[in-house]
């Protein structure tokens, strides 16, 4: 179908076939990192700016790679250290990047809807790299994708997402996208992490990782935040590891082809243990790789819509 | 001063349950004769297809001076009152420095002469400072002119507090309002806590943090016999405590603001700071219930909680910006378009609310037609529709949530005291 | 799209015939297939690029490599378009270092295409050779690109549209003008 769309902002508003486009262009995409010359022409002459007012070495890596693979110039613009902590308004700082002459601002912010914002006042094409806990559309594609690759569909399929539930906007994308295309999303936390309203995105909720996991096509782990522990939201990493880290001996309840993904950055012992991580059924790996390829399918259609 | 006869106009006085076409003579800036009056005057205003209501009065803004003067000055913030019919505020004691002491109540008053548009009486600070821990010289700011007590934009945190500030402002007839919000469940919550925010990922002020602060406030008021004043009711359930305790004879009155009977959290998925307040814009349920509560009675009064902010403040990021919008400009539109014209309150009703009652909370003589009384007096133009813009406001600040709005209810003229201070072009 | 009058320039039977010579030409007598990679521009010169390849290796019984090309991501007219085009993928499951690589595409026209196609071959590598085959050559070339091997040039004026219709993706073999 055409992509209409100047902006990426979130799976919430993407009909299933959109976002079935962007999967299948991350296919096409996916081919190009094989090659010996590792690019493709299409942003060639085009500017993209990665505009993150939170810092993120992984996430900027991966938009910076997608973008020149795509052979358009990449500048990095970390607010953190510039006009933003001087007092300039959101408005002023893009309006101003915007005067140089970019076509993508890829914006990363540590509250919700700094690119929503954004894409109202500039006429580039904005692309959400994270906006505090709302959504990371780009991060939830990859995981679908991952999911696509190995099972073939994502309909029907069984989905748990594990972790913080609440503060997390891989979390609220993710589901947004498995309803869209037809998964069972289950959402797996202590219930000071897992907010009831979830419900009413039509996900199911466990607060036992035991009970549920025999049930999952694939478990996506969330990394568990220190500062949620030390806002005393649960009683302690021990806990939360006792009763919702995923390791080898929960990992025998679950189903032999069971795809274990995770965000990343991994704590190792935290929310997944080494063995789990490093396994057979872990493809953290692939959804790096994959994020490369669903990046490239971002930033080509967003810049392909005609002014 | 020149005499003006105000000839033909539909007179509102909701005092005395007036509502009939009516002349209105001033003289020294008092009202002199009301009815079919045949003598002339210096100045005569057609006011025949208009309406002619008492100044109307705004018991809860925020002008910011001093500290702020960029966003709001007491002058700017008389003169955009006056604009809108109103002719009389109050304004809150949250400026810098607070106004807990006699000397800055009279200053607010001193200002307000100046200006010479609309009256504006200074709430004074319940506590010291607004800090919260002990009282402010409530002898002193009445002496110096404040017409009750608050430490609004903040909550009196302490239940012992507020019993002791309840008590204590019984000597004076002055009543104590409160802005009803358990900050320890609040936190850093910026928008209602709902389906909205759940999917928004924003951090949520819970309708439970306002009724757990006005159940606890109407118990005081119990056991104490103070008068309340529960400040921009916004939950269904404040509604339903409040209900209850007039019922059972507590001395309790409240207010909700146009907002708050006008929009729902829904207004927050655009992200624009021009809808985040405190208390926040909530559910469909609970503006349904604020409605309820203005229809029968429980809620007394409608005010605008003004509160203006600068145009780099509110152009933050949601989270970061702060709290607040203006509102008295959109204070008579909003109520005639959102509950006159569907039928919700009757005309006389809605006037009382914004008149009447409002005065009556804070025990000063205005708001009323009556011969001997100051003229203070709104010529409003209630049936031509017209779009709301706030880039034309007389107020300093633009955080408004209701920019390009269809709305009914204009002044034509406004008069204080027997002066013209304002005329529509 | 005008409902416009059309004349079959070839039918089934010649366009099997025209393969047929092609096939004659590319293969040179069987000398070092072994070499020869045929690679078929989407999305016609996919099916053949099939049936070239399938024909030469039934005569002289070599397996060649065979590759699809989706050249979206190098034309050079994506800001013009209208329509934002799907990408499909590029399949070139071979190493093109030092290879005789015979792109395969239905109609040459303006020759943007085939740029484009050459300089996506060469982001996989150097290849020793890139030779053309095309079914037809309509003339009105916009680049310096011509055709090594030409299943049937024809004349036609610049606003009439030449379809190629195949029975892998149309159900029958046929040449029309518009």
């Amino acid at each position: 179908m055409e992509w209409t769309r100047k902006d990426l902002l979130g799976l919430q508003e993407l009909s299933q076939e959109e976002i079935t486009t962007i999967l299948d262009t991350a296919q096409s995409f996916k081919e190009v990192s094989t090659r010996s010359i590792r690019k493709v022409p299409p942003l060639r002459g085009k500017v993209v700016v990665n505009l993150f007012f939170e810092p993120s070495t992984r996430t900027r890596i991966s938009f910076e790679l997608a973008a020149s693979r795509l052979s358009a110039d990449v500048i990095n613009f970390e607010a953190t250290t510039s006009s933003a902590a001087k007092g300039e308004t959101l408005t002023d700082t893009a309006r101003n990047i915007e005067s140089m002459g970019v076509d993508v601002v890829v914006v990363r912010h540590s509250v919700p809807g700094a690119p929503h914002r954004l894409a109202k006042v500039l006429c580039a094409s904005v692309v959400n790299a994270g906006d505090g806990s709302h959504e990371h559309p780009t991060q939830a594609l990859l995981d679908i994708f991952t999911i696509r690759q190995h099972k073939g569909k994502v309909e029907g399929l069984t989905v748990a997402i594990v972790g913080d539930i609440g503060h997390s906007r891989v979390a609220r994308s993710n589901i947004w996208g498995l309803k869209k295309l037809g998964a069972n999303v289950i959402l797996v936390g202590p219930s000071t992490l897992v907010p009831t309203k979830f419900k009413e995105l039509g996900a199911e909720i466990s607060y036992s990782l035991d009970d549920v996991i025999g049930r999952c096509d694939a478990i996506n782990v969330l990394r568990i935040q220190l500062e949620r522990q030390e806002a005393g939201l649960f009683p302690s990493i021990r806990e939360y590891s006792r009763l919702f880290g995923l390791n080898v001996e929960r990992m025998k309840r679950a189903k032999p082809d069971v795809l274990i993904m995770h965000p990343g950055p991994i704590n190792r012992g935290v929310e997944i243990t080494p063995q789990v991580a490093d396994g057979s059924r872990s493809v953290i790996l692939e959804q790096v790789a994959n994020g490369l390829a669903v990046r490239m399918a971002a930033l080509y259609l967003v810049t392909s819509v005609k002014r | 001063m020149p005499t003006i006869l105000i000839k033909g106009g539909r007179m509102i006085d909701p005092a005395s349950n007036t509502d009939r076409v009516a002349d209105v003579l001033i003289k020294d800036g008092k009202i002199a004769a009301l009815g079919s009056v045949s003598q002339t005057a210096k100045t005569v205003i057609d006011a025949r297809g208009l309406y002619v209501a008492p100044g109307l009065v705004d018991m809860h803004t925020h002008l910011r001076e001093p500290g702020n003067e960029e966003e709001e000055t007491i002058a700017s913030g008389a003169e955009c009152a006056v604009s809108a019919g109103v002719t009389t505020l109050a304004c809150m004691p949250n400026t810098e420095p607070a106004i807990d002491n006699e000397g800055s109540a009279a200053f607010i008053i001193l200002q307000s002469e100046r200006a010479g548009k609309a009256n504006v009486f200074p709430i004074g600070a319940v506590t010291h400072q607004r800090a919260g821990e002990r009282l402010s010289e409530m002898g002193g700011l009445v002496r110096g002119g404040a017409v009750a007590f608050s430490d609004d934009g903040s909550p009196v945190r302490s239940a012992e507090i507020l019993r002791r500030a309840l008590l204590y402002a019984k000597m004076f007839g002055k009543a104590i309002i409160n802005h009803c919000e358990d900050t320890d469940l609040s936190r850093d919550g910026v928008m209602h806590s709902g389906y909205v925010s759940m999917v928004l990922g924003l951090p949520g002020i819970s309708s439970a943090s306002e009724e757990i602060m006005v159940a606890r406030d109407i118990t005081l008021c119990e056991i104490t016999g103070g008068r309340l004043h529960i400040a921009h009711v916004s939950t269904k359930g404040s509604v339903d405590l409040i209900r209850v305790a007039k019922r059972r004879g507590i001395q309790v009155t409240c207010e909700a603001t146009p907002h708050h009977f006008t929009l729902t959290d829904k207004c927050v998925e655009t992200f624009d700071p021009n809808f985040k307040m405190n208390p926040p814009l909530r559910t469909e349920e609970d503006v349904a219930a604020i409605k309820e509560g203005l229809k029968d009675g429980t809620i007394d009064v409608i005010a605008s909680d003004h509160a203006p902010h600068s145009r780099e403040e509110k152009e933050l990021e949601f989270s970061f910006a702060p709290f607040g919008v203006i509102g008295i400009e959109t204070l008579l539109p909003i109520t005639i378009t959102e509950l006159v014209k569907p039928g919700i309150l009757s005309l006389i009703d809605a006037i009382r609310k914004l008149t009447v009652n409002p005065v009556r909370v804070l025990s000063i003589e205005k708001g009323t037609l009556s011969v001997g009384r100051d003229a203070d007096i709104a010529i409003l133009d209630l049936d031509t529709e017209y779009t709301i813009d706030p880039e034309k406001f007389k107020s300093k600040s633009r955080n408004c949530p209701f920019a390009a709005r269809r709305v009914y209810g204009k002044a034509v003229k406004t008069i204080v005291r027997g002066k013209i201070v304002f005329e529509s072009r | 799209m005008t409902d416009r009058a059309q004349q079959v320039i070839l039918d089934s039977v010649q366009v099997g015939e025209i393969i047929t010579s092609l096939v004659r030409q590319i293969a040179q007598e069987g000398k070092n297939l072994g070499n020869l990679a045929i690679v078929g521009i989407r999305r016609r010169g996919v099916p053949l690029a099939q049936r070239i390849s399938a024909q030469i290796e039934k005569l002289y019984g070599v397996k060649l490599e065979l590759g699809i090309l989706d050249i979206t991501l190098y034309r050079d007219d994506l800001s013009l378009i209208a329509v934002q085009p799907v990408v499909h993928a590029t399949e070139i499951n071979f190493n093109v270092e030092g290879k005789r690589i015979v792109l395969v595409d239905d109609v040459l026209f303006t020759g943007r295409t085939v740029r484009a196609a050459i300089s996506e071959i060469l982001d996989f590598g150097r290849p020793a050779k890139i030779e053309l085959a095309v079914l037809v050559d309509r003339g009105h070339r916009e680049l310096p690109i011509a055709a090594d091997y030409i299943g049937k040039k024809i004349e036609t004026r610049r606003d009439e549209l030449v379809d190629v219709l195949l029975t892998e993706t149309d159900g029958e073999d046929k040449v029309v003008i518009r």
